[in-house]
């Protein structure tokens, strides 16, 4: 069985589970940019008059937004798929344990996992896309680039961790993730406000942060305005970090089962 | 040696874990085809790191291992393919149906779709819970899960299947039904490797045992052997009220081969039972009660370790 084949037994087994609530997540999935786009874009954006919008590339604040929120989207739930779940199948149910007495490799679980966290995210990503469309923030066929662009951004984020999850005894350290990780990228990220608002120290910690790099690939995406000289960067960053993430994620997802 | 007769093959094998404390200490043993073979011992003995590294979950510290004739160092997952694994916690996956449980475990060996579904029914039939095929695994009672995780452990129809401790914590009836069904398992000829804690499953299950105490094995035998070996043929177990046992002074010599005190009672052991009461009777010793009963694994561990099983 070569590691495609055991990764789509892994993934199959997320899709059984997935089926029977498929519906609901779909909907979520629409719910949830509509809410953002109408209280953000259309209540705050509305207060954001035209003379202001050089600050945002020349766009409508809700144009400018929109695409920002998705690529969070994409790191958020990410997060939530990696961690909680993850867990759950290391220790609390001990799903993997009973995986690893079949044939299956630690590899195909951290290729499975990932395949499947690129399917969620590509789904709502693309209803996400949808919705920015329904809103008129679409300016260019490319803009469906930014699904895999989402989904590249959801597997870095999530096999990195796995790689944290594996190392964990406890959910403690899931509530530090998502206050001192996952919240500030959401809001320091050039998601709400462009990064020339903030002293340049700060920008160039943004810089080196990865939702950042997302944001501005899948903005430029949407909008059409990508800057074809830093846009190669921005991907590479990507690709290293899902790169090194599947990496540790199955070195330690390794000594964890083993232990 | 080895050879085509040994499924599993040990020698010296050790498992040390990273913070120095040894869990297995150089023990030997060979399971043959078509046998029940146990660890028998209490908790903490050794036993399921003993398990794991069979079931290639854990990696072996030192010594031999062959499984199936292969080594786990290297062919983890040939084995794997070959085995069918009842851990000691139940690790079913809660957010699939009984059935799926056993179809996606099929997929895990990569059996095809149509033969996991024709094992999956036979299987179900096999564990009476076809009439449970489309419910969730979660409102199983224990033994319902415990026969449901023994029929996924068959789906790939292993050549040796390995249960760890697979009636502990559940209640009598439950605990027979699963003896039945694993006692029907090895008509089949399936090849057993269980441990427990229990001397009575030990002496209802397994054909071959290996006595584990504090990471070595003690002793190696059939059942019966064992009893023969280590203890008398007949027990008589005494009770006393705490003064009259204080006033004892040696009254009881000579009456049994070896008496083994306990805190609650005292155990005389003798060829002869029954004979050894009315010599008690005849010595005019004041007893509370008296139990005469055969000899059991219980005794042999008492005997070999100083320790009851299930302290």
């Amino acid at each position: 069985m070569t590691l495609a084949i055991a990764s789509t037994r892994v993934f199959r087994r997320n899709w059984l589970v997935y089926r029977r609530l498929w519906h609901r997540s779909i909907a979520f999935g629409f719910l949830q940019p509509l809410m953002f786009l109408t209280a953000m874009g259309v209540g705050i954006g509305s207060l954001i008059g035209a003379q202001q919008q050089d600050a945002f590339g020349g766009f409508p604040y809700l144009h400018w937004l929109g695409p920002g929120l998705m690529s969070a989207m994409a790191m958020q739930t990410a997060t939530f798929e990696s961690t909680y779940p993850i867990m759950n199948k290391i220790m609390w149910g001990k799903n993997y344990e009973a995986m690893l007495s079949t044939p299956l490799s630690v590899r195909s679980l951290v290729g499975g996992e990932l395949a499947w966290v690129a399917f969620r995210i590509g789904t709502l990503a693309a209803v996400f896309l949808l919705v920015l469309a329904a809103f008129g923030i679409v300016r260019s066929p490319l803009a469906v680039l930014a699904v895999p662009v989402a989904m590249l951004t959801g597997v870095a984020f999530s096999a990195c961790l796995i790689a944290f999850t594996a190392t964990q005894r406890n959910d403690v350290g899931f509530s530090a993730i998502f206050r001192f990780v996952v919240n500030p990228l959401f809001l320091f990220s050039g998601t709400f406000f462009p990064l020339s608002q903030l002293p340049d120290a700060l920008q160039a910690v943004a810089w080196a942060t990865p939702l950042f790099h997302a944001v501005e690939l899948i903005r430029g995406l949407v909008l059409d305005s990508l800057d074809l000289a830093t846009a190669p960067l921005h991907l590479a960053y990507l690709l290293v970090m899902a790169g090194i993430g599947a990496y540790l994620a199955d070195r330690l997802l390794k000594r964890r089962m083993a232990g | 040696m080895s050879g085509p007769e040994s499924l599993v093959h040990a020698r010296g094998l050790t498992k040390r874990y990273a913070n120095g404390f040894t869990a297995v200490d150089g023990v030997d043993f060979d399971v043959r085809p078509g046998k029940a073979f146990g660890f028998l011992g209490p908790n903490g003995a050794g036993k399921t790191s003993t398990m794991r590294m069979i079931a290639c979950a854990s990696p072996i510290s030192d010594g031999t291992l062959r499984v199936i004739g292969m080594d786990p160092r290297t062919q983890g997952r040939e084995i794997k393919a070959k085995l069918g694994v009842v851990p000691q916690i139940d690790n079913l996956d809660t957010e699939l149906t009984v059935r799926e449980n056993l179809e996606m475990y099929a997929r895990y060996f990569d059996i095809p779709d149509n033969v996991a579904r024709k094992r999956a029914d036979e299987l179900l039939e096999f564990v009476q819970l076809a009439d449970r095929a489309k419910d969730q695994v979660e409102p199983l009672s224990g033994g319902m899960k415990r026969r449901l995780t023994i029929a996924r452990a068959l789906i790939n129809e292993p050549e040796l299947v390995i249960l760890d401790e697979p009636t502990t914590g559940l209640d009598p009836q439950a605990r027979h039904l699963l003896w039945e069904r694993l006692y029907q398992l090895k008509r089949r000829g399936a090849t057993l490797i269980i441990t427990t804690h229990y001397m009575d499953e030990a002496e209802q299950l397994c054909d071959h045992l290996v006595v584990m105490d504090k990471a070595k094995i003690v002793a190696e035998g059939s059942p019966r052997q064992l009893i023969d070996q280590h203890a008398t043929r007949e027990v008589l177990e005494l009770r006393f009220t705490d003064a009259a046992r204080a006033g004892l002074n040696g009254q009881l010599e000579g009456l049994a081969d070896r008496i083994e005190e306990l805190p609650d009672r005292l155990l005389l052991y003798t060829a002869d039972g029954e004979r050894a009461l009315e010599q008690v009777n005849a010595r005019g010793i004041a007893i509370e009660s008296a139990l005469v009963r055969r000899a059991t694994l219980e005794d042999v561990f008492l005997r070999l370790t100083g320790r009851t099983l299930v302290e």
